[in-house]
């Protein structure tokens, strides 16, 4: 992990303050976090929770390059996130790799193939635009979610060698669990960098002045079909790595846990944490994975209680009185 | 060769003829100017030149390639660069990053660059700031580049509208009304502003304006629409003093 931001620091060439500040945080909550799960400071409750807020991160951050910036409401993400943990996990079950490489490359390929759908489903998709674009998702994260269920995935090998396969609607077991805090960690710091230099760059730049004014880009030679795909297989990849570093956090994987719930879901953090600010996805993300399971002990009222902290959240979100703190702050 | 040459432009929505038989050249280097009273039809043909819409009939080329049926972004890449009536920036965005956006077909780099930051990043990004604050300075609005397009007032986001689509090296510049809201100060500094551009860009304009004083005053030829068809077309002088021309804008 360390080396990984050192080498990218070098190659930045530039080691400004804000730069050294990042990485000197990135290592400090590394630190933290590994004394706190080494020591079993956190109990097993919060300790599973390091995983889905990961990925949970690796979500909203790539949904908000399509939503927050690019400006179009998409509702399929955890489709993606669907065909990421499925690949990887069928390419673990039957692969005889060392750990750590089947891991790595499963990432890889489950990312590059939710990637790949993310293409095959912009190309048409994206031509519509707002409410349209938005339903049209939806369906797309459903039909995927209803082809899983309805594949024979081979799992691996019987003790006598004959290859198993199991229909999807049963689920996959039996997956390895790769995931933990460190694996995600790393993965979801680089998920950001990738993200935050992304939004940085020429491509940012883009997909902000599509957001704002698609016709006027078209008017100074943007090829605005090009660019809204683009963004989209990005998002995409990344909910395809989250999704396989999700799968390998649990032996058993049904698909009905990437239903259009949890595409609403990663929408409500990226809203919540405001369109187009990366941090306040990251908060959200944390918060809102986190906060159900506080609410556990208020038994059949916690979905209620959430829902109304949500209203509140959102309410606050959207008020002057926050305004009136950050500007005291300032 | 002309620059822009237009062959028997119409366009129907349905049953209305918004524009018919529309025929004019503009040469290199000329500020011409399209004319009209309300709803005759002007924007209408600035989109039917950038491929908003696709014409019924006609033909139109710019320096003898034909360029209906190209998208909107490639008829840019000829060297088509135009403003909106409606002012279209990018609100969100600094002034800056609105001309950067412009910029970017100039100064391309691959996705893996901008993942790694690799020290050409740093390099074009670099060298776009500096091409940028010059379309800035020409417009005066150099010191306001770190402020959201949305914060300017409305003559500066005319003025940054027009910058952004020079920023893009076009050979021919549409202006729809760029004058439109302005009070006469206003528009007579903006008129010199454009006869500057002009000169020192080197490029040809096509200027679409309500005022046909303000027009006689800066263009060289001048084209009047009414009802989507020519009224008359020539040096503004003579134009307008042509009955036609008269009795269109002022009524019997």
């Amino acid at each position: 992990m360390k080396k990984e931001n050192t080498n990218k620091n070098i190659s930045k060439k530039v080691t400004n303050k804000k730069n050294i500040v990042s990485l000197v945080l990135i290592i400090a909550v590394y630190i933290l976090l590994a004394v706190l799960v080494e020591n079993k400071i956190l109990n097993r409750q919060f300790r599973s929770m390091i995983v889905p807020i990961g990925a949970n991160i690796m979500l909203a951050v790539s949904l908000n390059l399509v939503t927050g910036f690019l400006g179009e409401l998409s509702l399929g993400h955890a489709g993606f996130m669907a065909i990421g943990a499925f690949t990887g996990a069928v390419f673990t079950l039957n692969s005889n790799l060392p750990g750590l490489l089947e891991f790595i490359l499963a990432i890889l390929i489950g990312g590059i193939v939710a990637g790949l759908f993310g293409f095959l489903i912009g190309v048409p998709v994206l031509r519509l635009k707002g409410d349209y674009l938005a339903i049209v998702t939806l369906g797309f994260g459903e039909i995927i979610r209803s082809i899983i269920n309805s594949i024979n995935f081979p799992s691996g090998l019987d003790p006598e060698g004959v290859r198993i396969m199991r229909k999807g609607t049963m689920g996959l077991t039996g997956i390895e669990i790769y995931s933990n805090y460190t694996w995600i960690y790393i993965a979801t710091v680089i998920t950001i960098i990738v993200i935050v230099n992304i939004v940085n760059s020429r491509f940012g730049r883009i997909m902000c002045s599509i957001r704002d004014n698609d016709i006027a880009s078209e008017s100074i030679g943007i090829n605005v079909s090009k660019y809204k795909v683009i963004t989209f297989v990005i998002a995409a990849f990344f909910a395809g790595v989250a999704g396989v570093i999700y799968a390998h956090n649990f032996a058993i994987m049904m698909p009905t846990e990437f239903d259009y719930n949890r595409s609403i879901n990663i929408l409500v953090f990226v809203v919540l944490g405001g369109m187009g600010s990366i941090r306040g996805s990251i908060i959200a993300a944390i918060l809102l994975t986190v906060l159900p399971e506080f609410l556990r002990e208020t038994s059949q009222y916690r979905m209620l209680i959430y829902s109304i902290l949500l209203i509140g959240m959102m309410i606050f979100n959207n008020s002057d009185l926050k305004h009136k703190l950050i500007k005291k702050k300032a | 060769m002309a620059l822009l040459e237009v062959k028997n432009l119409g366009v129907s929505f349905g049953g209305l003829r918004a524009v018919d038989e529309v025929d004019f050249h503009i040469e290199e280097g000329q500020l011409y100017g399209l004319i009209g009273p309300n709803g005759a039809g002007k924007t209408t043909i600035f989109n039917l030149l950038t491929g908003v819409y696709q014409p019924t009939e006609g033909t139109i080329s710019i320096n003898g390639e034909n360029i209906i049926g190209k998208k909107t972004s490639d008829i840019n890449l000829v060297g088509l660069g135009r403003t909106f009536q409606n002012i279209r920036l990018f609100h969100n965005m600094t002034v800056l990053d609105n001309i950067k956006t412009a910029l970017d077909n100039q100064y391309k780099y691959s996705l893996l660059t901008s993942i790694l930051k690799t020290p050409k990043y740093f390099a074009i990004e670099e060298e776009m700031d500096r091409e940028a604050i010059k379309y800035l300075e020409v417009f005066g609005l150099a010191d306001q580049a770190d402020i959201l397009a949305s914060n300017l007032s409305y003559g500066p986001q005319r003025k940054l509208e027009i910058a952004r689509a020079l920023a893009t090296k076009p050979k021919l510049l549409l202006l729809d009304e760029p004058a439109a809201g302005m009070n006469p100060n206003e528009t007579v500094e903006l008129m010199n502003t454009i006869k500057l551009v002009r000169d020192r860009f080197k490029i040809t304009i096509l200027l679409i304006e309500h005022d046909m004083k303000l027009v006689s005053g800066i263009c060289e030829e001048i084209f009047v629409l009414n009802f989507g068809r020519e009224l008359a077309k020539g040096i503004p002088s003579e134009v307008l003093k042509n009955q036609a021309v008269i009795t269109a804008y002022l009524g019997e």
